[in-house]
């Protein structure tokens, strides 16, 4: 972890300026609003079944096992993506890839915090507006608060947490991102009307 | 749309999230540069291609993206069943006539 504490001095020299994709932009329409989510701490985590407890005990959150569920603890969120795989976001500026480097049982983590741009859908239109690009269902009763999912939107891989009713974040690659706030705002309107 | 059940992700889900990953149960030659041409050639190139019950492999591209094995009518277009990957093939199809 090193090389990482390195980067963080080297960072805060303000010799360059750091532009997220999507920077600024928000939209509101009746019924939607789209924001563009803070930047993140994220790792891809890969594990078998024998690494889980390990891993839940070093991340502080225990990785779900169950398909389409999340955990969320202080700040931190493990989305199941499949029976091995995890997305790990960190909203509470802690580098979960330093503490997956504490392990010693076996296990992948790749940091992606600058792979992915967020961005959250609000409003009792935000089913409707996510919707018009993703065929999943995305009711309550089979699309619960907390249930979370890689899926598709439009011709994109997204993948997509409900953390509230009426709130989704809508994660996607950054270089997709264009597309993905462009389509969700079209959505908007049209889930508006 | 047709829906597809994920063995993995135990649930229906849209067949957009999903990708046809060829004829499934096809068995790799352990001692592959020992196989003749002809041999190879069938291992390689030649598919059943049924019209009717076919065994295929599946994969959830956008969902799991766990591959899985599949058993579908190619006159119907309907999937009977789903099974996970390394499971034998069924030896009951639920619901087939036959």
């Amino acid at each position: 972890m090193a090389k990482a504490a390195v980067k963080k001095t080297a960072a805060a020299a303000p010799s360059a300026e750091r532009r997220a994709a999507l920077a600024g932009q928000e939209l509101s329409a009746a019924g939607v609003t789209l924001a563009v989510l803070p930047p993140a701490e994220r790792i891809s985590l890969r594990a078998p079944d024998a690494s889980i407890a390990a891993l839940s005990r070093a991340l502080g959150v225990t990785l779900p096992r169950k398909p389409k569920t999340s955990a969320s603890k202080a700040g931190r969120t493990a989305l199941w993506l499949g029976p091995d795989e995890w997305l790990v976001i960190d909203e509470a500026e802690k580098d979960p890839l330093a503490d997956c480097a504490k392990v010693t049982v076996l296990h992948s983590a790749v940091g992606i915090s600058h792979r992915n741009v967020a961005i959250s859908v609000t409003g009792p239109a935000a089913a409707t507006t996510i919707n018009s690009g993703c065929p999943q269902d995305l009711s309550l009763g089979a699309f619960p608060v907390g249930a979370a999912s890689r899926t598709i939107l439009g011709k994109v891989e997204i993948v997509l947490l409900r953390t509230e009713a009426h709130t989704f974040r809508v994660e996607c690659w950054r270089s997709f991102s264009d597309y993905v706030f462009t389509f969700l705002s079209e959505a908007a309107g049209d889930a508006a009307a | 749309m047709l829906l597809i059940r994920c063995p993995y992700c135990e649930e229906e889900r849209p067949e957009l999230e999903f990708r046809n990953a060829g004829e499934a149960h096809i068995a790799r030659s352990a001692n592959m540069a020992g196989e003749s041409d002809d041999d190879f050639e069938k291992f390689f190139f030649i598919r059943s291609n049924p019209k009717g019950i076919i065994y295929e492999r599946w994969r959830h591209m956008h969902g799991c993206a766990r591959f899985f094995n599949a058993v579908r009518d190619t006159v119907t277009d309907k999937f009977i069943m789903t099974y996970k990957a390394g499971e034998p093939k069924p030896a009951k199809l639920p619901g087939a006539s036959k």
